[in-house]
């Protein structure tokens, strides 16, 4: 039984490949030879390919539709509308967030490039001749774009479906284009709080609509199996069994019958994390031609109508002594949702976790309100890359530290550590309800501070401000809240948001684990490998991952709001445990032992004392089907569902220095230093490019991005032509550091990493160009800070001459 | 993103071109590199029955110098005019203007010709070639003509190419001695289009600019030739106050639209900021050398 | 429309269809060669995911028709690796997590492999330069950057030895 090797249990541990090593990907055999299979990539037999007829009005009556020229083209098939649908009663579908969606635009359309009508043909050469034949009249109607607009008396009603219910999905509400009304916190102490403060300030902070825009555009192919009644529907979901449970609620046909396959997903950022009327047209159009169907999204569709972000109206006040502690904070949203309320997130949270919005700060009062209002925009709400709203939330918080800064004079980094929530108060409890796990902001600052040479930075700038020279230099020290969620208060329709990992160890020695996420580029195979490596004693390189198929993996809630290691990884961790729990009963029955004698050692259960006699992870596998204990069943495999008692609060320090051209408003990025801490690291290699990408997106947002609307709603660039997506020129270097608290709560430790850059980086942008004009008593610039928008306020100050 | 359906012509001569375009009229159109023309298309902006591709044709492509003027085949890609050191060294302005258009792929395909000749203002050339003062070589069924790029252009994609007609190459008359030239640009990112650009080519001799001119990119409804701004240079010593009359005389001509990369303000603003650059470092070229 | 019958040399092999004029190569060499590792992701010549070498230049194939490929030679990313032997640019991508999800990832190889035939020993800046028609999402470039530099290296210690 015992080994003949004596490879040291060092040398045994890096055999396994497991937790902390920079592992090489094992999904990047495929990509890099262009072997991976992405959604446009399945052709199935019979395939037949549909695409829409899109408004070019955001508001307006549908008065006819007339298809015949575009059925008489060759290769059309059929043209689908909302009469079409409206006997199988799908022409609306609810939305996750408890409103309804038209699928197909029912009398009226609410955004331009709304979908209209659904045409099938042959191929998409066809598709689009037939788009372009379909005659549809229209009768204008007034257009809705200013949210600020929306709830005055006599605003244009947009959603005539409901204009006369007391509530859409979200609480009660208080004008027709009026959704809801959430708050948070204790308004009365609040109240109080401010009237006695020896500092208020104020700022209306607006994080503009975004979009997540991954380069694989969203799509499906749905195939229906009329003999057997199966429904096979391939797709860029981050969430293939939320997408099962809603398909089947839409379209009637029980789960069994459904198969919901994620092949190969070309980032997703929130964007693929909900359902579209095109997964709808789709499935009718398998069902009623007996053939699949495949919609494929193009570029200007995916940012004009699916999924945008933000677009939070934020007035943000701070209470302050004179010294700079905050005693108290109020924050007043107008969330614009664009037509329907199909944003994406827990049901239970219409403004998600923004009530994080006291950061990293130990804030003894606040109180928060968000209202959501309807306009005449693509419909959304998002999480780019974050966790719900909390990209917002830090946004707010983190100007709003560097504007109380700068009304004490108190300089930036010092008004942070006047406020953190301190080593020792942790868990903490934040006045508005959450229970932070663990954390050490001052040190991860002051590391920062040290690695940038902060204070050399702020005379470098001090000397180039008295030549009339523009450098700043901004610090976000933020706190994500990810891992959702706690079942108590964390469910999508009814479905708590637990996850979960099956593990099966073949007779052999190797494993197949399957879970409920959805990697769309993070590397899942390799770092899900990685832990539960670590946890049986199986090397990583013969383990796989799968994700992705409703039918083999057990159900879980996918991939988004950094969800998959605070959760994900915590079932795969308990199933390894499971796994090991056995194992280690039939280790004893081999070793002739009790339980109690073994100990786990890397890769095998020794005997306590008797480091000779041991039994190995592959050995006890063989074991588990051919050599059992009596009343043992065998086979060695099992399935854990994690229901997480608590989120993860991933923390980081980022620093940014930007020089400013005061004659064309150009900012440049000196430089750009990110500390995280995400807990326990599983895959460092994975985080650091976890942090590279998350910076840059964040840096595009805070830099150039915005969907923009005309005052007729017409949506203004939303090509890569126009839409702002920085190439690698453009793209700072990024330097990464980092310090490890681990999460007290999670089986590993860990906390999740791959928003942290995007929530933190766009704050550290925009200070470091607010704090470049802040000596000329700027507090506040909108974003994005495009060239334009940093030369008004040049102009404004008389400089950019 | 699919383009309506056309016919597909490739034609081996210039004779053949003409005689096609002569036949098809306005249902004709030649296609260069098409990545202005083929994007119009997929949006179905533009939906030509017929396509004449010109990348067969003998005799439209290459860089010569001929009695001391230089000819560009209209063919000649973006790509192959950064390479030609030898045109780097006589008119150094092209490559500098080529590097910021677009990015490796399109000025791989991406022609001189179809970015001088598709009359979008957005597009880098054109303003170049009014520095220049250069001329283009039309042919049609009726011979050939040549226009100067002055006077080319007549609104957004107008220009003065009749039906029947296409660039065949460009002509660039010898740089006076002791020329610098400079493409200034203002962009939000690599190739994209000029918040505001100008092209400024200006010799000096004894101190005094004996030649200037000065041409604006997508701050008007076509490249803008600046031609009170280069009067006010010549005879100067290009000193401050000739320079602010210069870039005064430049941003008064200028009509911007406002767009997502700036409002008009601010474009105006810019094409003055780039102009000052632009006269700047032309004159640091020439005086250097 | 009618079709036109084309001919063309694809990863060393020869190839052919029949296409509409109106197709474009990205759709051709998809759909009727199945080489599917080209994507497309914007459809306007921004995004480069499409980039493919046709006649030994880099262009984005979702603006070239294919009757304009007839007669030429292309290479797409199925055609790096020689031999069963990974290209020093797809080694480089994989050892220094130059991808994550994957979707640019050929067209940003096949990019760097013409850029590398350009300059085969390009600075971090001229990198980027080169690879300025291809975006990425997920990998903020940093990591690209470093994959390329890191192939061109090897490629020139190999083309040394030899």
């Amino acid at each position: 039984m015992s080994e003949t090797k004596t490879e040291t249990a060092a040398e045994r541990e890096a055999a396994l490949g497991g937790i902390g090593c920079d592992k090489r990907r094992k999904e990047d055999a495929r990509f890099i030879r262009g072997q991976g299979n992405y959604i446009d990539d399945i052709k199935l037999p019979n395939m037949v390919f549909g695409d829409f007829v899109r408004s070019p009005y955001a508001h307006a009556r549908i008065k006819s539709i007339d298809a015949e020229k575009a059925k008489a083209v060759p290769g059309v098939i059929a043209v689908l509308t909302a009469a079409d649908l409206k006997p199988l009663n799908l022409h609306w579908m609810p939305t996750l967030a408890g409103d309804t969606q038209a699928v197909l635009a029912d009398e009226k359309v609410h955004f331009q490039n709304q979908e209209v009508a659904f045409v099938i043909a042959e191929d998409r050469y066809a598709a689009a001749d037939g788009i372009q034949l379909v005659d549809v009249d229209y009768e204008e109607l007034p257009v809705l774009i200013d949210p600020k607009k929306a709830l005055e008396d006599g605003a244009p009603i947009l959603r005539e479906d409901v204009k006369d219910k007391d509530e859409v999905g979200q609480g009660p509400r208080r004008h027709p284009n009026h959704i809801f009304n959430w708050q948070s916190g204790d308004k009365d102490a609040t109240d109080k709080a401010f009237a006695g403060a020896q500092v208020t300030v104020k700022e209306e902070i607006f994080y503009q609509r975004v979009h997540p825009a991954p380069i694989e555009t969203c799509g499906c192919v749905a195939s229906m199996d009329a003999v057997s009644g199966r429904l096979t529907l391939y797709g860029t979901f981050q969430a293939p069994h939320v997408v099962r449970t809603i398909v089947s609620l839409i379209a009637g046909l029980p789960e069994s019958k459904i198969r919901v396959i994620s092949p190969d997903v070309g980032g997703g950022f929130g964007n693929k994390v909900g359902a579209y009327p095109g997964y709808v047209c789709a499935i009718v159009g398998s069902i009623v031609l007996g053939r699949p169907v495949k919609w494929i999204e193009s570029r200007i569709d995916n940012i004009s109508t699916t999924a945008f972000a933000r677009d939070y109206h934020m007035t943000g006040e701070l209470a302050a002594d004179k010294d700079g502690k905050i005693t108290g904070l109020r924050a007043n949203v107008l969330a614009d949702h664009g037509a329907f309320n199909t944003h994406a997130q827990p049901m239970k949270w219409p403004a998600g976790f923004f009530n994080i919005v006291t950061g990293s700060y130990d804030v003894p009062t606040a109180h928060v309100t968000v209202d959501g209002v309807y306009t005449n925009k693509a419909p959304g709400g998002v999480s780019y890359r974050c966790s719900f709203r909390v990209t917002e939330a830090a946004y707010l918080i983190e100007r709003m530290l560097d504007v109380l800064a700068q009304k004490i004079g108190v300089d930036k980094a010092e008004i942070r550590l006047r406020n953190f929530i301190k080593p020792e108060q942790f868990p903490y409890n934040s006045c508005l309800g959450w229970e932070y796990d663990s954390g050490d902001y001052p040190a991860a600052l002051k590391q920062a501070m040290k690695a940038v040479g902060y204070e050399d930075l702020r005379k470098e700038q001090a000397e180039k401000r008295a030549r009339g020279e523009l450098m700043g230099i901004g610090i976000a020290t933020f706190t994500e809240i990810v891992g959702a969620g706690p079942s108590r208060n964390c469910d999508i329709l009814g479905i708590k948001m637990f996850e979960s990992c099956e593990i099966r160890v073949h007779p052999t020695g190797s494993a197949t684990a399957r879970l409920g996420t959805k990697s769309t580029g993070q590397g899942h195979e390799t770092t899900y490998a990685q832990i539960i490596a670590t946890e049986i004693g199986i090397p990583s390189d013969l383990i796989t991952v799968e994700e992705g198929d409703t039918d083999t993996a057990p159900y879980g809630l996918g991939t988004y709001g950094s969800r998959t290691t605070p959760v994900g990884a915590a079932a795969a961790a308990r199933a390894g445990r499971k796994i090991r729990e056995k194992a280690k009963k039939i280790a004893a029955h081999m070793l002739e032992v009790s339980e109690n004698d073994l100990e786990w050692d890397v890769d095998r259960f020794t005997v306590k004392g008797v480091p000779d006699l041991s039994a190995t992870m592959k050995d006890i596998a063989m074991a588990a089907y051919s050599n059992l204990p009596e009343g043992l069943e065998h086979g060695l495999e099992v399935v854990d569902y994690y229901d997480p008692p608590n989120m993860t609060y991933p923390f980081g320090a980022y620093i940014c220095v930007v020089d400013v051209n005061r004659h064309t408003g150009e900012i440049s990025v000196r430089s750009f230093y990110a500390l995280d801490d995400c807990g326990t690291r599983i895959n460092p290699m994975i985080i650091e490019g976890q942090v590279h990408g998350g910076l840059t997106e964040a840096f595009g947002i805070a830099m150039g991005q915005e969907i923009v609307y005309d005052d007729m709603g017409n949506v203004l660039g939303a090509s890569f032509l126009d839409y702002f997506m920085p190439t690698a020129v453009e793209t700072p270097h990024w330097e990464t550091d980092h310090t490890v608290t681990p999460s007290p709560h999670h089986p590993l430790g860990a906390k999740g990493v791959g928003e942290s850059p995007n929530v933190g980086g766009v704050p550290a942008f925009s200070n470091a160009v607010v704090d470049a004009f802040a000596h000329l008593g700027v507090t506040h610039m909108p974003m994005p800070h495009a060239a334009w928008r940093v030369w008004q306020t040049c102009h404004e100050l008389g400089i950019d001459k | 993103m699919i383009p309506a359906s056309f016919e597909y012509h490739r034609p081996g001569s210039v004779d053949e071109v003409v005689s096609l375009l002569a036949e098809l009229g306005e249902e004709g159109r030649v296609l260069a590199g098409g990545h202005s023309l083929i994007p119009m298309m997929k949006l179905r902006l533009a939906e030509p029955a017929h396509l004449i591709d010109l990348t067969g044709v003998e005799g439209l492509r290459g860089i010569a110098e001929v009695e001391g003027a230089i000819h560009i085949g209209a063919m000649t890609t973006q790509a192959e005019i950064i390479k030609s050191d030898a045109l780097a060294e006589r008119c150094p302005i092209l490559r500098e203007a080529a590097e910021l258009i677009a990015d490796p792929q399109v000025r791989a395909l991406g022609t001189i010709g179809g970015n001088a000749a598709n009359g979008d203002p957005g597009n880098d050339i054109p303003a170049v070639m009014m520095a220049v003062d250069a001329a283009y070589v039309l042919r049609g069924s009726d011979g050939e003509r040549t226009v100067a790029a002055r006077d080319f252009y007549q609104g957004p994609f107008e220009t003065a190419l009749a039906v029947g007609e296409f660039l065949t190459a460009i002509r660039i008359p010898a740089p006076p001695a002791g020329q610098g030239q400079a493409y200034c640009k203002l962009k939000r990112k690599v190739g994209d289009y000029a918040i505001a650009a100008t092209a400024v080519t200006l010799a000096v001799d004894g101190g005094v600019c004996g030649q200037a001119a000065v041409a604006l990119t997508n701050v008007g409804i076509t490249p803008l030739y600046a031609e009170a701004a280069s009067t006010a240079l010549v005879g100067t010593a290009v000193d401050a106050a000739a320079v602010e009359a210069a870039v005064e005389a430049a941003v008064a001509i200028t009509d911007p639209a406002a767009d997502l990369r700036g409002p008009v303000e601010y474009r105006r603003h810019a094409a003055g900021v780039m102009t000052r650059r632009a006269i700047e470092t032309a004159l640091a070229r020439a005086k250097g050398g | 429309m009618a079709k036109t019958d084309i001919k063309l040399t694809v990863n060393g092999q020869e190839a052919a269809g029949s296409v509409e004029p109106r197709t474009l190569l990205i759709h051709f060499l998809r759909e009727q060669l199945g080489l599917t590792g080209s994507h497309i992701g914007c459809e306007t010549s921004h995004c480069g995911a499409c980039t493919v070498d046709l006649n030994g230049k880099s262009v984005k194939s979702c603006t070239v028709f294919a009757v304009q490929a007839d007669g030429g030679e292309v290479l797409t990313v199925e055609g790096l690796a020689q031999g069963g032997e990974l290209h020093p640019l797809q080694a480089a991508f994989a050892e220094d997590h130059g991808l994550q999800c994957g979707f640019c990832t050929p067209g940003m190889l096949v990019r760097a492999h013409r850029l590398l035939q350009e300059n085969p020993d390009p600075s971090d800046a001229e990198v980027r330069v080169g690879i300025s028609g291809n975006l990425c999402r997920c990998t903020g470039y940093q990591n690209i950057v470093k994959a390329i530099r890191n192939a061109a290296q090897a490629m020139r210690e190999k083309e040394a030895a030899q």
